[in-house]
């Protein structure tokens, strides 16, 4: 460490204005508060210090996203072996397996991600921002994994100059960056992210896994996927070879489904990470399961033939599809989040009851948790005005009273 | 009307430096209505062209007579009978594109371009002055439909003019026409890169 630390302030002049390598200080300058909690103070007014600094909140993230990562790559590898046929299933060729697949992902999205951001920095003259290393992550883990790659890339440049650079960088954006990369690869390449054959690794990767022939009676549609194209008859959620699927399979994440959102169990060690942390609003996560038991047992309540959805059972409800990642990791994000505390609430409420709505009464989207997760970003600011105003109000009427009294 | 008015002026202003879609900011509604592909484009282009011209000659002809507490009916009919004739001929001459366009072409009564040119600039000028406004206009919302148009097809659908132009063996290697431009919010986000690059070069248009 001590090494590290001479050797970068060695370098350190080359990097300040005048020096040799001065177009790049603002990398330099993102490596070294990467590495070494930097030396500067504020030096006006009052500040309590906190050692936590956006730096170490991203990096507790992504650690509180790891659980899901590893176990992304599992499902993964589990699904080709179990889909293409094949009959024991080695711990280690499966996680290999995965961790191949997702590995090119990872890398498109962050190549384009930070190489746009670091442009961007150097183009402003500012410092680079560290909001990208939870988006780059975020991205490979709501996606189906059959996602092509340049759709990655575009999508991930899309989202990261028109929802965050145009804005202001890290920390202005209004929607979650990450999820309107998801919005933008389900509008534009509809094909390639819903149905029955993206969500499951077809090809084997260096030799590990098998080929899914999709003809061959296999179909790997997620259960929600199943259930709004489901017509008549009895709803069986059924697995890629044709076995049932339980809510433990869906808590534990064994089914097809987007690369990270499959397991609640791994989302709940997740969410008690962030909760010990103290990074993510534990009001927002109550809130938002609170509003999809709510609004699923609404459903379940007038259940219909016309919305087979509504015939799942609220806890069900949470189990399936992207609910509990997006209540866990997209609605906590500080940036486009409610601040205030009750218009925490308000807004985690709206956004399970709104998530299960789209869920339930438009079969065209099988899940709905992106879109209510957007559609209460925009809403956020309002709420909170209006928590802002009522409690002005408040005061003011107290005020008044006071001063007739 | 003794004020001298620079013609030239007049009539490429509306080009860049005063474009009433992108500086002004109207008639947003049928940019993002009739781009998805670029020959609906090109024609309502020139349909806002010829109804604008005409509709401003005529106006600037019977300023003097129109009384001012019914100007705005007057003007309407005007530009009404301008558009139901563009409609028919369009109708007649061009029928696939009409059907494109649906709607669109009998909206142009409500382009809020058409309104704002006639207020503010052929009530109270000579015809030639307003006959150069209106083709001046109506060519800066053009281009500006036609630049949208071109991106939403080329990205949309890989076509241009119904054209095939991505190459069919983009298609083989993976490549898929993006959906989203199709879609009226990608419009929206191509009209504002255009008013980016245009705000970037001329320094004077950038508001605070």
């Amino acid at each position: 460490m001590k090494k590290l630390r001479k050797y970068i302030d060695r370098i350190k002049p080359d990097f300040q204005p005048g020096g040799r390598f001065s177009a790049f200080q603002s990398v330099f300058d993102g490596f070294e508060t990467f590495l070494f909690t930097p030396k500067e103070t504020s030096e006006s007014g009052v500040h309590i210090h906190d050692s936590i600094d956006s730096k170490r909140v991203m990096i507790i993230v992504v650690l509180a996203l790891l659980p899901c990562l590893l176990f992304g790559m599992y499902n993964t590898g589990y699904q080709n072996f179990l889909a293409s046929g094949l009959h024991d299933f080695p711990f280690w060729q499966i996680m290999a397996y995965g961790f191949l697949a997702i590995l090119p992902r990872i890398v498109v999205t962050y190549v384009v991600g930070l190489g746009i951001e670091f442009i961007v920095a150097q183009w402003r003259k500012e410092e680079i921002q560290e909001g990208f290393l939870v988006t780059g992550i975020l991205i490979p883990l709501i996606c189906p994994i059959e996602t092509p790659l340049w759709m990655l890339a575009v999508a991930t440049a899309f989202s990261v100059i028109f929802v965050k650079e145009v804005f202001g960088g890290t920390g202005y954006n209004i929607f979650n960056v990450a999820l309107v990369t998801r919005a933008f690869l389900f509008f534009a390449y509809p094909a390639s992210m819903s149905g029955d054959k993206v969500f499951i690794a077809s090809k084997p990767i260096c030799g590990l896994g098998g080929t899914v022939n999709f003809a061959d009676g296999v179909s790997g549609a997620t259960p929600l996927g199943q259930i709004a194209t489901h017509t008549e008859g009895a709803l069986r959620i059924q697995n890629v070879t044709g076995g049932d699927i339980s809510s433990w399979d869906a808590f534990l994440g064994l089914i097809p489904g987007s690369f990270g959102e499959t397991s609640t169990l791994c989302i709940l060690i997740g969410a008690a990470i962030l909760l010990m942390a103290g990074i993510a609003s534990w009001r927002i996560i109550i809130s938002v399961v609170i509003g999809g038991l709510f609004m699923g047992w609404i459903a379940n309540l007038f259940a219909t033939p016309t919305y087979p959805a509504s015939y799942l059972s609220p806890l069900d409800q949470l189990l399936y599809g992207g609910f509990a990642f997006a209540a866990v990791f997209m609605a906590t994000d500080p940036v486009t989040a409610s601040r205030t505390g009750i218009g925490k609430f308000v807004y985690g409420f709206l956004t399970g009851a709104i998530a299960i709505i789209i869920r339930v009464y438009n079969n065209g989207y099988p899940e709905g948790a992106m879109l209510a997760v957007l559609l209460m970003n925009a809403l956020a600011p309002l709420i909170d005005w209006c928590v802002v105003q009522a409690n002005i109000n408040r005061r003011m009427k107290r005020a008044k009273r006071m001063s007739y009294e | 009307m003794a004020e001298k008015i620079d013609t030239k002026k007049v009539f490429f202003n509306p080009f860049s430096k005063n474009n009433p879609v992108i500086v002004q900011i109207l008639g947003i509604c049928s940019v993002l209505a009739v781009t998805a592909k670029l020959e609906p484009a090109i024609v309502m282009g020139m349909s806002v062209i010829a109804v604008l011209a005409f509709s401003n000659v005529i106006i600037s002809c019977l300023r003097n007579t129109i009384p001012i507490n019914i100007r705005i009916i007057v003007q309407l009919v005007v530009v009404a009978g301008l558009v139901v004739i563009v409609d028919q001929l369009l109708k007649a001459y061009a029928y696939d594109v009409s059907k494109q366009l649906s709607v669109f072409i009998g909206l142009i009564i409500t382009n809020c371009i058409l309104m704002g040119r006639l207020e503010a600039f052929a009530m109270g000028n000579r015809p030639w002055p307003s006959f150069l406004d209106g083709i001046g206009n109506g060519i800066g919302y053009a281009i500006i439909l036609i630049i949208t148009g071109f991106f939403r097809e080329l990205f949309g659908s890989g076509t241009l003019l119904g054209y095939q132009i991505v190459p069919q063996s983009f298609y083989e290697a993976g490549y898929v026409n993006n959906g989203l431009m199709i879609l009226p919010p990608m419009a929206l986000i191509v009209v504002a890169c255009i008013i980016w690059v245009q705000r970037a070069r001329n320094k004077e248009l950038q508001e605070d």
